[in-house]
Parts: structure tokens; sequence; C-alpha cells
């Protein structure tokens, strides 16, 4: 575990730009990680449960029918096969352990895909916590599946009504929540954004995947990838996997947002991709969709996951510092690369994940490509099919 | 006189058992009634007025502001309009005005302040800039003589408070609850010992506000050493009823603020 200096900014970015009542929450949390990270206790028991419960490490996959489609040798890391379906459980279980150290009984979550409040509501269930997560009403409608889990787990489900009724309203919900129960509840942000120390705190929570890949495409190929891709939310996947390789300047760290309907339409999700004046959403400075007047716009995507306008603090700074790039892959292309995956390997990505995928299937020009395969794809399947206008599998 | 002595004055001479600041949105339910209501609330009694800057995200705020708030928006308020109604609402009563973060960052902090002091604004609150991140923010305010009015909780513990009161311009805001804005039946256990312990902290007045709806609260409050009231959810909720009904929500919501004015006069001034 990391034992640098838990960062408030990266660069211009971060900061906690939240309501005084969460300052000292906010300083409880920084010390009681500071403590955690080195307390072998606390590692040792994070390192088992990733291990025997949610299933770590997670294979690396070469993808041989994707490798043949571009012309190079695809990876693919399967944080797909972690226990609840994705990479969130790292994270979850993580910050669930940090609550019980803390005596917050009490876990607050937000969700949009669903994913998170899983990983959450599961980590919970395991560790005897209370569990409420807050999730927007549209998100509810096209993760159904995920809201009964959630059900199944025994976490309160909140449905949030305002604005767009997705991510970007659930994690305000989650926060207010938190103000008014901040004496006994932990906020476990699902993803590297907030105030700090949220952003360093899910990095480090997540960079396990990163470290893993990292060791084994050395096993297996004897070199590090020419290119590592991921897709970007939040950013949390991304940021654990990019975060192994800052040091290996060969690598190209290739950050891959949603581009709805388009980057030229406002109907998109990518704050980093499209550039632009930062902006303070949750708590911190970082890339985020905004008007003139600094109101935070809505983001589209198809995948809930990838639906929000801002990114992560860390990486605005990775954007500007040149050492990772963002691009971003429209509705229409990530739903493509969904169903080539599906039947190129038999593996059915989620949403979210296939936008890293089709970017890597479009820009073929490369030696050795590892792609973060984030999660897995069940959840999406009623949305899929809405989004096809059809009611079953496509004829080939 | 600045923005801060506009603020000390109020204070000073309201003649009341505490100064009485309503809460209204700019742009709620349209611009022209929420001058109108800047304005009735004046006439009613209020020592100063806080006038909220619509945000898209209002991380502090309950379901009556944020509301109040994405109607504004939707409406299509912005911010230039916000400021040329606090220019029309200032000679009325020391104008404060509630921003978050973000608008300030996106019109950039020196021309903010610049067109807030231009307004004849005396002050600023901005729920989401703790201590921390409040440099940039409060020099531009102190070299303009407005009032950066910072936040304090139940949370807050002695030695922050310390920190916070020292820098505290114009009066020191103490959040009364742990929770968001809104409504509530009774005032919270925390509501009394925050008020002290902000109170011992700062030499510029402490104001009280987040849950105080009625006139007995006020009272409380005041009784409780606050040398100011904050009320805001309640009189949104008033301006919202009587729009919904077809009616003018100026007198609506200066009926409320006049019988918290009685309220607080009930108790002789200090």
């Amino acid at each position: 575990m990391s034992t640098e200096a838990i960062e408030h900014r990266f660069g211009p970015y971060g900061g906690q730009y939240v309501p005084e009542t969460l300052m000292p929450a906010l300083a409880e949390l920084e010390a009681a990680w500071e403590q955690a990270r080195r307390d072998p206790q606390f590692t040792d028991e994070l390192d088992r449960l990733l291990g025997d419960y949610a299933g770590r490490p997670t294979p690396l996959y070469l993808a041989a029918r994707v490798s043949d489609v571009v012309g190079h040798p695809v990876y693919l890391k399967r944080e797909d096969l972690m226990h609840t379906g994705s990479h969130k459980l790292n994270n979850a279980l993580g910050q669930c352990l940090l609550a019980r150290r803390m005596g917050k009984r009490r876990v607050i979550a937000e969700t949009g895909a669903g994913q998170h409040g899983v990983a959450a509501a599961t980590a919970c269930a395991l560790l005897d916590l209370e569990c409420v997560v807050y999730m927007g009403s549209e998100d509810i409608r096209r993760q159904a599946p995920n809201v009964q889990r959630m059900d199944l787990l025994g976490a309160t489900v909140h449905t949030v009504e305002t604005g767009a009724r997705t991510l970007k309203e659930a994690v305000s919900a989650a926060i207010r929540d938190w103000v008014a129960n901040v004496e006994d509840s932990h906020y476990a942000i699902g993803s590297a954004v907030g105030p700090a120390p949220y952003p360093a705190l899910v990095r480090d929570l997540q960079r396990v995947i990163g470290d893993e890949a990292r060791a084994q495409i050395l096993e297996r190929e004897g070199r590090l990838p020419e290119r590592v891709i991921a897709c970007v939310g939040g950013g949390s996947n991304s940021i654990g996997m990019f975060r192994a390789f800052y040091e290996d300047a060969e690598v190209a760290l290739v950050g891959v947002e949603a581009a709805g309907e388009g980057l030229d339409s406002t109907r998109h999700g990518a704050p980093l991709t499209a550039g632009g004046r930062p902006g303070v959403l949750h708590g911190s400075l970082s890339a985020v969709l905004q008007d003139e007047d600094g109101q935070i716009l809505e983001a589209h995507s198809i995948s809930a996951g990838l639906d929000y306008p801002g990114a992560g603090p860390e990486h605005a700074f990775l954007r500007d510092s040149g050492r990772a790039r963002y691009v971003a892959v429209t509705d229409r292309d990530a739903l493509d690369a969904f169903a080539r995956l599906s039947r190129l390997e038999g593996i059915v990505p989620a949403l979210e994940p296939a936008h890293a995928l089709h970017w890597a299937l479009a820009n073929p020009h490369a030696e050795l490509d590892l792609i973060c395969l984030s999660g897995r794809g069940d959840k999406d399947l009623a949305q899929v099919r809405e989004a096809r206008g059809d009611d079953g599998p496509a004829p080939r | 006189m600045t923005g801060i002595e506009q603020i000390a004055a109020a204070f000073a001479g309201h003649g009341k058992r505490a100064a009485l600041m309503p809460y209204l949105m700019a742009g709620f339910p349209d611009l022209d009634s929420s001058r109108r209501i800047g304005l009735a609330a004046a006439d009613a009694g209020a020592d100063l007025l806080e006038l909220g800057v619509p945000f898209s995200d209002p991380l502090a705020d309950g379901p009556m502001i944020h509301m109040a708030g994405t109607r504004a928006l939707e409406a299509g308020v912005h911010t230039a309009e916000v400021l040329a109604l606090a220019r029309e609402l200032a000679p009325a009563a020391p104008l404060v005005l509630m921003c978050y973060a973000n608008p300030i960052l996106a019109r950039g902090v020196e021309r903010f302040a610049d067109e807030l002091a231009a307004a004849g604004a005396s002050g600023l609150i901005v729920p989401d800039l703790p201590l921390e991140e409040a440099p940039a923010v409060a020099g531009a305010c102190e070299d303009r003589g407005l009032a950066l009015v910072p936040l304090v909780a139940p949370t807050t513990p002695d030695d922050r408070l310390e920190a916070i009161g020292r820098r505290a311009r114009g009066f020191l805001y103490a959040v009364s609850l742990l929770g968001t804005t809104g409504e509530r039946h009774g005032l919270a256990d925390s509501f009394a010992s925050v008020v002290a312990r902000a109170a011992a902290h700062t030499d510029v007045p402490v104001a009280v506000g987040f849950g105080i709806a009625t006139g007995a609260h006020a009272v409380e409050a005041a009784r409780a050493g606050a040398d100011g009231v904050i009320v805001g959810s309640r009189l949104i909720r008033a301006a919202a009823e009587a729009h919904d009904r077809g009616e003018d929500p100026a007198p609506s919501v200066g009926a409320v603020v006049e019988e918290l004015a009685a309220a607080l006069a009930t108790e002789p001034s200090r």
C-alpha cells in the first residue's frame, strides 16, 4: 500500500470545496487512512478479502481473436471476473473496512450503473454495516438488475428524482445525507472524485488493478505494453490502472470518455476530452461540463457509469501534464464494441469498458495493448436491447 | 461606508433582540417577483437581506431552496441578472450574496468581486468554500471592503472555530444543525452550543441559520446569544405557495417577515 503523502491537490486540481460541516470528517478520514494503510492488521485483512472473497488477482487474458483483428496482442485485465462483476469492489471493501475502523456503522454510497452500489452493499453485508445507496430514477430504470441485487444484499436504495435523475444527482444526494449524518456515517464515494482525500484514497485502493496487470504482462510478454487503455467516468478503474505505469515513460496512457451522441452535440460525458475551463463539482476542482455562468451541465452517455459531467482531479492533471491522453467514443461505437467482444471472445463487457475496447479496435496501430475490462455487461442487456430497438439478439 | 461597515451598522442599530436576515432566491418564482419579495421583506422589518444565487448543484441546501434554484435556472436566470437584482435591492437593506463557489470561479474571482461591489452589496457567503479554499475570494473581498462571511458548524472543533472566527468579516454564520437548509419542527440540540462556541471565538456578530422557521425559533436563537437570525426555506415556501395559488408572492413573504420581526421585538433590545 502506498505510504506517500495523501494529495490534496494534483497541480491546480482537487481541493475540498465542501460545506464546513464535512471538513472535520474529511480530516478524520484522512487521518484514519494514513494510519490504516501502514497498519499490517488492516492491510492484511484487506488483502485477504480481496483474495479469498473477491477473487484477486484477476486474470490477464490474451484476447486472441481481438488480437487477430487489430494485428497485435491485446490483453484484457479481467476486472469483470471480480466478485460482484466489476472493479468497484476493490474500493468498496477498502472503504467499508475503514468505516468500521472509524467506528462508523452506517455507510452511504451513490451509484450510477449500480456497480458501486452493489459493491458497497456487498461489503456492508460482509462487515455487518448499514448501507444506504442513492441512485437516480433514470438509472434505476436502466439498471434494474442491480437494484434488485442491492435490495437482496440488505441495502436501502433511495430514488433520486432531481435534475437528470442520474449519477451527478445521486452524488449530490449522498453528500447531503452525509452532511446530516456525518457523526455516525461514512460516505463511501465510488470513484476517484470528490473532496480530498477521496481522489487519492480511491486511487490507492484501485491501484491493485494496475500493479497486478503490470506484473502479469511483464511475466507473459517480457515487456511493458505500448498502450494502457481504460474508460473514464469519474475515473477510478483508469486511475488505478494508470498509477502503476506513471514512471514507465514508454507506456502511453489512454483514458476513454463517453462521447455520447457526439462531442459536437451537448449530449456527452467527456469533460477531459472537450477541454474548457475547470470547475468545482462535488467538492473538487477538475474538468467539468459547465456553462458560462458555472452551472454544471447534464452529461449524457448510454452507459450509466460514464454519464457524469466531471472527472477525477488527478486525470485533469495527467491530461495537462501530458502523461495521459484522453479521447472519447460515442454511444453507437460503444454498442458496436459491446457486440463485437461478445461474439469474438465470448465475453459480454459492461458498456463502460466497451468504450475503451472500441477505441483500441479503431486505433490499431500499436504493438501491445493492455485494456482494463472494468466490468461485465449482464446489467446492460436491457439497455442495449432498448438502444437497438429490438427484442432480441440481432441476427448475424 | 464599506460593505463591512454597513453590516456592522445593521447589527448595531436594528433595535430588536437580534437582527433579522431573510433569505430569498434570485429569480424565484421569477426575477421581478424576487425583486418585489426583497423589497417587501425590507419593508416588513428585515435588517439585512441574503440573496441566493441559483446553482445547479447546491450541496448545502435542502429540497425547498434546491427547488427554488432549479426553477430559477429553468426560467433562464443568469449571474448578470442576479447581480443587477442585487443592485436594486441593496439600497433597501445591507445585502449579502449567497453563492456557491463555481459561479464565482467561472466569472473570475476578481471580476465577481468587482461586480458585487459595484452592485452595492455588502458581503458574500460561499457555503462550499471552507477556510482552506477561501484565501483568493477573501482577498478579493477585503480589497473592496466586502465581507466574506464564513460558516461554522456543530462539527467544527474549537481550534478550527478560532481560526475561522479570526478571519470572519461582517458576521459569522453559525449553522444550527447537522444537515442541509430547511424547516424543522424544533431547533436541534446542537443549536445553543454552536451559537455560544461561535460567539466565544470571534469579535464579529454571530448569525444563526438552517432550520429557523418561526418567531419562536428566532426568539430562542436570540436568547441563546445569536446576534442575528437567518430565515430561508420558510420564506421560499411562502413564496411558492402564493405563486401556486396564482397570487403575488411578495405580500405573503412580507407577512411572514413581519411576524418574525414582531416576535424578535417582543424582547427588549440589548
